[in-house]
């Protein structure tokens, strides 16, 4: 960052500055639109600000949102350190449920610590076999993986509705279909009388295991050197096959584990809507942070914290929560348009 | 089968294909310009929120259709001015335009949500009894029956006009086309916002002719479903009319199966036209016989 010679100080200010814009800009775009549909912008802000900054419980609900974002955005970091564009951590969460949900309605007599070991492990495994179909096809030359993913995220929450409208729909839901609810064992742990619950630690030990496998093994090295130029890392020795399918697995498991954490710790049981496209905003967040694993934390901050916005909008002004879809997309574009001409097209 | 169920399946493909076929020949104009846009998903959103919105506040289906070719247009320049003028990466701006049309389309459609609309009215066939098979097989709205002669425009636009020749140096090529005397970026805002305007008119096909009925993501997918049959079609507007039947198809099928009762579940059938696009893509992925233009997904920054 600050090799031309420019201070650490200089570089933050800077940084500052482009990071006030950006939110000034966005902020000012989406406030337009609200007040164009006849809503109040400024107490929506407000009410988001006191909502998560006023106690303890609005705050932990913001790090219960950024589980998600992390994890799916790690699901789509990695992949794009060896060229490779995941858009399916929306689906693939949705299998880490869907796998997670299985193997705690199977063996719900067991207890908790053979169960959640083997819940995490079976929410991996769902993710990462969802992520596998899109890298086998792309190893192999078949499908693009962009395309595939995209498709498979339309799958996979049919799969889940069929399991929850037929073979493992709870007998006592009759409106609403659902699983039954999981035992008492096989639930996440939460802390501090809150939501948040064991899936941040997934989060943070995926993070801090990507950060180290990218920075500190020849694995990262060799995944930089097919990002950087696959033809020329082929010619190496370096297996590129092996990588594609081993990176997209490990980023699928990412996002299964994602879901696997909303079943058992948030919902308790397999639902029909278990993700507000937490796997495309955790895809921006990725894109946003420049694959960074600590700029993905922060990234997930911000996002999560925009999210709040939407459910604030939806609860105190009767505005459709995707409606904050449009902030998000009004930041993006303008990060977009503001980088340098020329270093952009990576 | 049944007749009327024949019948059934191939009114509702082609029903169904329409919006499908308007979609995938937007995809193909912007990248036959070398231009990959993953938010034809909300760009079809907003076609189908601002269609249905002016068509129930104007009464007029025909305008609601005209409003949605326009804001369709409108939206994608965003896009269009973001990655060309900006050089930002396609697919990250794609997806940002995605999310722009899921958030804007709720506003827009809030007010609507419950309302009904007479909709884009069937034209009848002279000779004909309206309310007869015959006429459930040959009895379309205007949209459908322009769906073929737009695609025969489209294709002649693109293979046998100097525009078109000019569009494909820029997709192939655009240091090329620039050196040929072109304008690449000039060409690419008008694929675009042709681009735009036919992803808007396939958003409203779905709410102004085929449910009659506004509802948040109704489009589900079909976006993504478009951007896969360009590769179907291999960047060639007739056969993304092929492409559109076979999808529509996937979709028909389904629909009046369900409504004569199948006993399979709902969940399995919505699947089909996912499994199916993947299992094209697979095929097509053997044969090899790629047609994708050379500089698609890579941007122009200029020759210095």
């Amino acid at each position: 960052m600050q090799r031309d010679g420019s201070t650490l100080w200089d570089c933050a200010s800077a940084r500052a500055k482009a990071f006030a814009l950006i939110a000034a800009v966005a902020l000012g775009v989406f406030a337009t639109l609200l007040i164009a549909a006849g809503k109040d912008p400024l107490k929506a802000y407000l009410d988001t600000l006191t909502y998560v900054f006023g106690n303890a419980y609005g705050f932990s609900e913001l790090l219960v949102r950024m589980i998600p974002l992390m994890l799916t955005a790690v699901a789509a970091a990695a992949p794009a350190r060896i060229g490779l564009i995941n858009v399916g951590a929306e689906g693939q969460l949705y299998m880490g449920a869907w796998l997670a949900t299985a193997g705690a309605l199977a063996l719900s007599n067991q207890p908790a610590f053979v169960l959640l070991p083997l819940l995490t492990v079976l929410g991996f495994v769902g993710g990462g076999v969802w992520a596998l179909i899109a890298g086998a096809l792309r190893a192999l030359k078949l499908v693009n993986e962009t395309i595939s993913t995209l498709l498979l995220n339309y799958i996979a929450p049919l799969i889940v509705s069929y399991s929850i409208f037929g073979p493992w729909r709870s007998p006592e839901s009759s409106s609403y279909p659902q699983s039954p609810a999981f035992a008492e064992a096989a639930r996440l742990p939460t802390f501090f009388h809150s939501r948040v619950h064991l899936g941040v630690v997934f989060a943070l030990v995926c993070l801090i295991l990507y950060w180290l496998v990218m920075t500190r093994t020849r694995f990262g090295l060799e995944m930089r050197a097919i990002g950087g130029n696959p033809e020329a890392a082929r010619r190496l020795g370096i297996p590129t096959i092996r990588y594609i399918l081993i990176v997209m697995f490990a980023a699928g498991g990412a996002a299964g584990l994602a879901g696997m954490a909303e079943v058992a710790a948030i919902q308790g049981r397999l639902v029909a809507e278990l993700s507000p496209g937490y796997g495309f905003i955790g895809f921006l967040v990725a894109w946003l942070a420049g694959t960074s694993a600590s700029g993905i934390v922060t990234m997930s901050f911000l996002f999560a914290l925009i999210s709040s916005v939407g459910d604030i909008l939806q609860i105190t002004q009767g505005v459709p929560y995707a409606v904050v879809n449009i902030l998000m997309a009004v930041i993006l574009f303008v990060v977009l348009g503001r980088r340098p001409v020329g270093r952009a097209a990576r | 089968m049944n007749s009327a169920l024949i019948v059934g399946v191939v009114a509702s493909s082609i029903m169904s294909g329409t919006s499908l076929l308007y979609a995938t020949l937007g995809e193909i104009f912007g990248e036959r310009a070398g231009i990959v846009n993953l938010g034809l998903e909300g760009v079809m959103l907003i076609g189908a929120a601002g269609g249905f919105a002016a068509t129930a506040m104007t009464g007029s289906p025909y305008l609601g259709i005209a409003a949605a070719a326009l804001a369709g247009a409108a939206i994608n320049l965003i896009f269009a001015y973001v990655v060309i003028a900006r050089h930002a990466n396609q697919l990250a701006a794609g997806l940002s335009l995605m999310f722009f049309g899921i958030g804007l389309s709720a506003l827009i459609g809030r007010p609507f949500v419950g309302t009904l609309i007479a909709g884009l009215p069937r034209l009848s066939v002279p000779g004909l009894d309206p309310d007869g098979i015959g006429a459930r097989l040959v009895s379309y709205d205007a949209l459908v029956y322009l769906g073929a002669p737009v695609a025969l425009f489209a294709w002649w636009l693109v293979f046998r006009t100097r525009w078109g020749l000019g569009l494909r140096t820029v997709g192939e090529s655009p240091a090329a086309a620039f050196a040929a005397g072109l304008n690449p970026q000039r060409l690419q805002y008008q694929a675009l916002t042709l681009a735009g305007a036919l992803g808007g008119v396939a958003g409203a096909h779905i709410s102004v002719a085929l449910t009659l009925t506004w509802a948040e993501g109704m489009t589900a997918g079909r976006g993504f479903i478009a951007i896969a049959l360009v590769i179907f079609a291999k960047w060639n507007p007739l056969w993304a009319i092929a492409g559109a039947l076979l999808f529509g198809g996937a979709e028909g099928l389904q629909l009046q199966l369900q409504a004569a009762g199948a006993d399979v579940s709902p969940f399995i059938m919505n699947m089909t036209p996912y499994l199916l696009t993947l299992l094209v893509l697979i095929a097509w992925g053997w044969s090899r016989g790629s047609a994708a233009p050379a500089a698609l997904g890579r941007n122009f920054v200029g020759v210095e």
